[in-house]
């Protein structure tokens, strides 16, 4: 109780607190009330995790019912993910922040947000009751909303932060029917009441509801097709906050899916066969348009789509164990995805904190404006090389653990099935081998164009380093990374009692995931310590038979030409121009070109953009569909003030009218029938 | 480690092999096979020259792809004989080591800031992609026919009966004779004597290298080669002793080098813009293969 009431009153006070202070001691409370509260809730779910569940029941009022309040295993590996990336996120941010310090007011609201989204976030995962967990949801939504718009002067960052308002809102629809479905048919909003009601329907409409809820995750989660608000979100707010957003805010969507599939008890072989199918959409959808960005955030953005798809893999490997009563494929689906839900929240922040800290030294994140960043920039280079490897699944890192789980899944899974399933594992395996492939192919683009060779633009301020303060939680990130990659085993460890929750079998997890089905791990540590060590061998074998060595410095190789310029190097375009040429059919661009013409050309300029097919097909279209539908009423809003009376008065006369005409009505009913 | 060893002395002639099968059929009588590993010894004696738009990117990219190819060379059984790391799902591993080591050196190339090595980082990074699904499909259905998920498992109970199953071994065996090609950039997808930077793909990755980086990298080339080549043999030895293997695994790899000899001989490279899809195409090869497992578990109904 202590706790729930001291994590509320931090919160509070922090927001009080925040307007009344100077700037720079706004950042500093700001980041540490989150430090405090994420220092309780992790000692909670570190609890959970050892197996003692924390939980607590608020009175709540008429409306609410009783509100419980508990920390299960799922919850708890949540919330250690939300602290880690939030702790890292607040203390990189306080230094982000710094080039704003003469927006007073701007700051203030920032700070706020940042503890509102924390708590709100944290809430979330905890509150068992559907209107505390509505209400938790929107001041989550909208206080990322503010984050998101701290730019808001920029129309494009405010026309982002609505799109994301819009679409979020969209999500709550979704998940309001089903909870109030649910409330109406039972008169609880607790969610034990889900799985009693769930229990008692038939399979097609417990599916139904099971979709409902699904829905309305995954537009939070960013599931193909509901992905579209995230390649704006992202690349509007500023970098800590993109890095919270794609690693924590978009897995509350994650939560929210594996929550349901607690609760609900549906047909769990379709629901799996249905996930499979979005996310593998959504894992090869995201990284195609991703390999074609220009602007490095909205490749991380859609890189996100990617990594949701790859974790939805692992739900829907579990949920197809589920169905089948094998509990291996239990375990390896759902460990596959709660840890490479882990591993994104850490890379894909440790991208997101990086490409802020290239902004900030060069004030663009146009990918073919950047170049040879690794000379001015080596820390941030490095600390970049890491995540983009990981990202790309490759070990000695994180990304290549969770994906290695996901294929064994997908093998043992392709052991036990019959005919129909078998060809769609098939194209399972085809489909996550091609999305590390493009992963690659995309990492090797950004990294290779915007750290490696030289600087394509030259900027009229000087381009160095951040502070070191700044980058050192980014170690602590690329620490992880590295850890988990040569570790595995402590995390699977803590993973089991997340996953004894879908299993339903203590015990089980720990027998799968270490024993002899799948004690694999330790050979993959043995096999990753070798690599890391043979590479510095053979390493400081280089430099001691270097050491006498003639060692001579000259210019690159360029076919004889002996005065290359920046601009002849290879640009991002032409890096994936084959790869862009063979999936011409499934991508759409845009061109602007004015061709050198004549014996003097005058100025000539080539701009090609990439858009999203399914955004334009899904959101843009349907919009404009609607605006023009609803262009027919604008002589409504006239702008006349005379008629805007007159609708208050007919509004009024309606309201006086309106039960005398029904009673009228009724009345000569009546009479009629009495004839 | 017999499997270690032995890739480790077939990798010694190897690529001699398909050198001396090169020069023998255009009427040359050709360097002795073990050339290449003199020039690797005389590489590793040099100084170096490096460009000054690189990094340190440069330096370690050729080290971090020799020791990849090496732990990807550990994962090879010998037939009955395990890997020096053999485990559930290691093919897993094998391929993604060796994407490690592509990842490195195509970034290494980017480093030079030159638009050749660019190219063919660019053409480097799609075809590997395009050619991993064949290997994990092929694997898939091995896998499948078998009921396990490790390499050496898996070899060592391929059981080799019906007329069906050889066809699949041979039709296995084209498909991993197709990534060593894509691999290690020889013919049909590219070709190591061109004179033209235009129209390479891994040697104008190189062009930058020298000294012992270059020597690292020839190396791990020469390993890749038998490390595919050790892939081919394993399809056909499982249930066999030793005193049969191992001379069949020299005359496999022999017979492996000379093919491609020949093919380099008398074949061109395919069309660029093309090699893409051809390199696709190989994964219809292994859902062909994939089909054929099916077939012979009488899945099909």
């Amino acid at each position: 109780m202590t706790f729930v009431v001291i994590f509320i009153l931090i919160c509070i006070t922090g927001v009080l607190l925040i307007p009344f202070l100077t700037v720079r001691k706004k950042g500093i409370i700001a980041f540490t009330l989150v430090l405090l509260n994420s220092l309780i809730s992790g000692y909670l779910s570190i609890q959970s995790l050892t197996g003692h569940e924390f939980s607590y029941i608020l009175p709540g009022n008429v409306i609410t019912g009783q509100i419980p309040i508990r920390i299960d295993a799922l919850s708890g590996w949540f919330i250690l993910i939300i602290n880690v990336v939030f702790i890292t996120g607040g203390w990189y941010g306080l230094f982000y922040m710094n080039a704003y310090q003469d927006q007073r007011k701007k700051v203030s609201l920032h700070a706020i947000s940042f503890i509102m989204l924390y708590t709100a976030i944290v809430s979330m995962m905890t509150i068992q009751n559907s209107v505390g967990f509505l209400i938790a949801w929107e001041v989550m939504m909208f206080s990322a909303f503010l984050c998101v718009t701290f730019e808001h002067e920029k129309e494009i960052t405010l026309r982002a932060g609505i799109n994301y308002l819009i679409q979020s809102h969209i999500s709550v629809v979704f998940l309001v029917v089903g909870f109030l479905w649910v409330f109406f048919k039972t008169g609880s909003y607790d969610f034990q009441a889900i799985t009693t009601f769930s229990a008692s329907l038939t399979g097609s409409v417990a599916l139904f509801l099971f979709m409902i809820f699904f829905v309305g995750f995954a537009i939070k989660s960013g599931f193909v097709p509901f992905h579209t608000w995230l390649p704006y979100a992202h690349p509007a707010a500023p970098a800590h906050i993109s890095g919270i957003m794609s690693g924590v805010l978009i897995k509350c969507g994650i939560y929210g899916i594996l929550r349901m599939l607690l609760l609900i008890k549906a047909d769990f072989t379709s629901i799996g066969y249905m996930i499979l199918t979005i996310s593998l959409i959504s894992g090869l959808y995201g990284v195609m348009l991703a390999i074609v960005q220009h602007d490095l955030k909205k490749l991380l953005a859609y890189h996100s789509v990617e990594n949701i798809g790859i974790i939805g893999i692992g739900i829907g490997i579990g949920c197809i164990g589920l169905g089948a009563g094998n509990l291996v494929i239990v375990s390896l689906g759902f460990a596959g995805a709660l840890l490479h839900t882990a591993n994104h929240a850490l890379f894909k922040s440790l991208l997101f904190y990086t490409s802020g800290m290239v902004y900030q030294a060069t004030h663009t994140l146009n990918i073919d404006h950047l170049g040879g960043l690794i000379k001015k920039m080596p820390q941030t280079t490095f600390l970049f090389l890491t995540a983009a490897v990981a990202i790309s699944g490759i070990p000695p890192f994180n990304g290549f653990i969770s994906e290695f789980i996901l294929y064994t899944g997908l093998y043992q899974l392709l052991l036990s099935a019959t005919l129909h399933p078998l060809i769609f594992i098939l194209f399972l395996i085809l489909g996550l081998v091609l999305t590390g492939g493009l992963a690659m192919l995309c990492f090797t683009k950004a990294f290779g164009i915007i750290f490696l060779g030289t600087a394509r633009k030259e900027f009229q301020h000087e381009v160095k380093e951040g502070p070191f303060l700044q980058i050192l939680p980014l170690y602590f990130i690329a620490f992880f990374i590295l850890f988990i990659g040569v570790y595995p085993k402590l995390f699977l460890d803590i993973l089991q009692k997340p996953i004894e929750l879908f299993t339903g079998i203590p015990g089980v997890a720990n027998k799968i995931l270490q024993g002899e089905t799948f004690g694999v791990l330790t050979p993959i540590s043995i096999a990753v310590l070798g690599l890391i060590v043979l590479t510095v061998m053979i390493f400081l074998l280089r430099r001691w038979v270097l050491r006498k060595q003639m060692i001579a410095v000259g210019s690159t190789w360029g076919c004889g030409y002996t005065a290359p310029t920046a601009k002849l190097q290879y640009t991002a375009g032409s890096f994936v121009r084959s790869y862009v040429k063979l999936n011409r059919p499934t991508l759409l661009f845009s061109k602007k070109e004015k061709g050198v013409i004549g014996v003097f050309p005058a100025e000539s300029n080539y701009e090609s953009h990439a858009h999203d097919e399914l955004e334009k097909w899904l959101v843009d279209k349907p919009v404009k569909a609607f605006k023009s539908f609803l262009k027919r009423f604008l002589f409504i809003q006239n702008g006349s003030l005379q008629s805007y009376i007159l609708y208050g008065v007919l509004f009024i006369l309606g309201v006086i009218f309106f039960p005398m005409i029904f009673d009228a009505i009724s009345w000569s009913i009546d009479f009629l029938k009495r004839l | 480690m017999l499997s270690f060893s032995l890739i480790f002395l077939a990798a010694l002639f190897f690529t001699g092999v398909i050198n001396r099968t090169k020069s023998i059929l255009s009427g040359r009588k050709g360097p002795g096979i073990f050339q290449p590993i003199k020039d690797i010894i005389r590489l590793f004696k040099k100084g170096a020259v490096y460009s000054k738009t690189t990094s340190s990117i440069f330096q370690i990219a050729p080290t971090i792809y020799f020791s990849s190819v090496i732990i990807a060379m550990l994962v090879v059984p010998f037939g009955q004989s395990k890997g020096f790391i053999s485990f559930n799902g290691d093919f897993i591993f094998f391929a993604y080591v060796l994407a490690l080591g592509k990842f490195f050196s195509i970034i290494a190339a980017m480093d030079t800031g030159s638009s050749f090595e660019g190219m063919g980082a660019s053409r480097e990074a799609l075809y590997s992609m395009f050619a991993e699904p064949a290997f994990f499909i092929l694997l898939g259905s091995m896998a499948l026919l078998t009921g396990q998920t490790s390499f050496q498992e898996i070899f060592a109970s391929l059981h080799l009966g019906s007329p069906v199953s050889y066809a699949l071994a041979v039709l296995a065996a084209f498909v991993l004779g197709m990534i060593m090609m894509i691999e290690n950039s020889r013919m049909p997808i590219d070709d190591p004597k061109t004179h033209l930077e235009l129209t390479m793909i891994h040697e104008v990755m190189i062009l930058d290298n020298s000294g012992f980086d270059l020597g690292l990298i020839l190396s791990a080339g020469l390993l890749k080669f038998s490390i595919f080549g050790a892939l081919i043999v394993n399809l056909f030895i499982g249930m066999f002793p030793y005193e049969y293997t191992i001379p069949m695994f020299f005359a496999i790899q022999i017979l492996a080098a000379i093919i491609t000899g020949t093919i380099e001989s008398f074949m061109a490279r395919f069309r660029m813009s093309h090699n893409a899809q051809f390199i696709f195409a190989l994964t219809s090869v292994s859902l062909l293969i994939f089909f054929g497992v099916l077939m012979l578990l009488g899945k099909f109904v």
